[in-house]
């Protein structure tokens, strides 16, 4: 993109956008700053917490470390990061390339077309769709995290835009040295749609790591919970109740706030980590594959 | 000959290509769906099979979910969460958008657009549980912000008028940013030309975003309404789920949240069936009219 507008005088008006811009992002952010700050503050200043850590501890942490049943939740969140992203890729790449093809190339690729978006508008709710994975054996198994939401037809129709724009030449020259489809997906497709790969597995991704809901109404055993579901019925719905069998009272310097700041700052920080590194694609990936 | 036997084996690679996604989307989305249509028009009982015989009761779930105040409450609390945040959806990221593109540092572009997307990829379980502890009437950073200068404590989740502000400014905050990306890139697509020129013509910076860049981005902008409009009943289950409380649940149990307490909490599977039938069908009508609007319109197609 060209560069545009060089002023050289003092730019009064640029200023305030600046402030205004960066004022807003401290906002934005504000939550996750405060999370560390409170993680990383000893349980008697904790409340006073803003922006910086006071009586700087880092006990809270060392008390997570210990916590058997934070590490077993985020070990399966792990599993589930690994198994459901790639079920997601694998359950999108091929129908996405099929119904990339003209209805010339591939009769009926337009029914087929409507039958997986009509799936994203119009659903028969969340009761019926707890009983038909009860009635597939899939309760209270890791793998009801991961087959129900097999097909994610968001990035299906993400990555089929993207395929379209693929120069057709490189196919028809292909198929002219006798390649089948199998191969024209995996050896010229694949490698020049890397960006929206990489888009479609940043947010299965994130989507599995994030998923909760499934997790609390599909595991019977808090032993089974994903890290999210796991965070959610300790921090959310617990001091909600207001029930905790831990005493806290036998400790100096940490208090659920803080231990749970750190429990939810650690979730958090697989998320930090990645992202900047997926961001170049993914808004690449999600511009080229949404304009057409 | 050859020919018409390799176009039929052409052919038969996408079928195969198709199918197993197929199956598992008739599985786990057109079964439920076609029992969730059976199920709110009987009376379910689970003893007697998911897909066993059960009694018929015609309208019956829908005529009683229709009398129960409860049901109008959340119906008009997610219309209020729901138009507010779409209107603010679309207008908050136009201006950041906007205001962005004229910031002329590139690094400083840089931090602000990566930092204010961050937040759509954390969970609301865990924005929930730290806004809980933000906003906290006793011992949350707000509160003893305000404290501090003089003013009484706000409860942010614990009262009624300030629950819906509180969903609406936090869900802003945390999708804003993301919201934002689809507009700079709109803005990136403007012909320089049209730039350069106003340039020479000695146009000031307001002038150029008024009749340059606003108007460029019109299309989007009409666009994107039209398609968030369909989506006007879903006021954000995750996050009213993991912020409402029983101090405010009249003021902010939205469908969703009514739907999943009287199928998973009080065992009413017919009833929650039907409401959320009564959701899909209004959300497909609104859903189907927006696209058709903007393929129509401005030939925008989803594949």
């Amino acid at each position: 993109m060209k560069r545009r507008r060089r002023h050289k005088k003092f730019d009064f008006s640029l200023l305030l956008i600046n402030v205004f811009l960066l004022l807003l992002t401290l906002i934005t952010i504000f939550p996750l700053i405060n999370i560390l700050a409170v993680s990383l503050s000893s349980s008697t200043m904790a409340s006073q917490v803003i922006f910086l850590p006071k009586g700087f501890t880092l006990q809270s942490y060392a008390y997570i470390i210990s916590n058997k049943a934070f590490w077993r939740a985020a070990g399966i969140s792990i599993l589930r990061i690994i198994a459901g992203p790639s079920v997601n890729l694998l359950f999108a790449i091929f129908p996405a390339y099929a119904l990339s093809k003209s209805s010339r190339q591939f009769r009926g690729r337009t029914i087929y077309a409507w039958i997986f978006f009509l799936s994203t508008i119009f659903g028969g709710g969340v009761v019926p769709w707890f009983m038909m994975i009860r009635a597939a054996g899939l309760y209270n198994n890791f793998w009801g995290l991961i087959i129900p939401g097999a097909v994610a037809v968001g990035n299906i129709i993400l990555l089929l835009n993207f395929f379209r724009q693929v120069p057709k030449e490189l196919e028809e020259a292909a198929i002219m040295d006798g390649a089948n489809h199998f191969r024209i997906l995996l050896q010229i497709y694949l490698p020049v749609s890397k960006a929206a790969i990489a888009t479609i597995l940043l947010f299965s991704i994130v989507g599995h790591w994030n998923g909760w809901f499934d997790g609390m109404v599909l595991m019977k055993d808090p032993e089974k919970y994903p890290l999210q579901t796991y965070l959610q019925a300790v921090v959310v719905k617990q001091p909600q109740m207001s029930q905790s069998n831990v005493d806290w009272s036998v400790y100096d310097n940490i208090s659920q706030k803080t231990t749970n700041a750190a429990q939810i700052f650690i979730s958090i920080l697989p998320m930090l980590i990645f992202y900047p590194f997926m961001q170049k694609y993914f808004v690449k990936g999600l511009v080229i594959g949404s304009v057409k | 000959m050859k020919l018409l036997l390799k176009q039929i084996g052409r052919q038969w690679i996408f079928h195969l290509f198709i199918w197993p996604p197929l199956i598992m989307l008739i599985i786990f989305h057109y079964i439920p769906l076609i029992q969730g249509i059976r199920m709110s028009f009987q009376d379910f009982k689970p003893a007697k099979g998911f897909f066993g015989e059960q009694e018929w009761v015609g309208l019956e779930n829908y005529r009683y979910l229709f009398s129960l105040p409860s049901f109008s409450e959340a119906l008009i609390n997610t219309l209020i969460i729901s138009i507010i945040k779409i209107v603010l959806m679309i207008v908050v990221p136009v201006l950041i958008a906007v205001l962005l593109d004229e910031v002329s540092s590139k690094r400083l572009k840089k931090v602000i657009q990566t930092s204010i997307t961050l937040p759509h990829f954390i969970s609301w379980v865990l924005l929930a549980g730290i806004y809980i502890n933000i906003l906290s009437p006793s011992e949350g950073g707000i509160n003893v912000l305000l404290n501090r200068l003089g003013l009484e404590s706000i409860y942010f989740l614990g009262e009624g008028q300030f629950f819906k502000a509180t969903i609406i400014i936090t869900d802003v905050l945390k999708e804003f940013g993301f919201a934002t990306i689809v507009y700079l890139a709109t803005i990136a697509n403007i012909d320089q030309a049209q730039y350069e020129a106003a340039e020479v013509d000695g146009a000031t910076r307001f002038q150029r975003i008024r009749y340059i860049t606003i108007p460029n981005m019109q299309m989007i902008i009409i666009l994107m309404t039209v398609l968030s409009l369909g989506h006007v009943l879903n006021a954000g289950f995750d996050q009213v789920y993991n912020m409402i409380n029983s101090a405010v649940t009249r003021e902010g149990e939205i469908l969703d949240t009514l739907i999943y307490k009287m199928g998973f909490t009080q065992f009413e599977y017919s009833l929650s069936t039907a409401a959320n039938m009564f959701k899909s069908i209004v959300s497909l009508l609104l859903i189907g009219t927006a696209y058709l609007y903007a393929y129509k319109k401005h030939n925008y197609v989803v594949f």
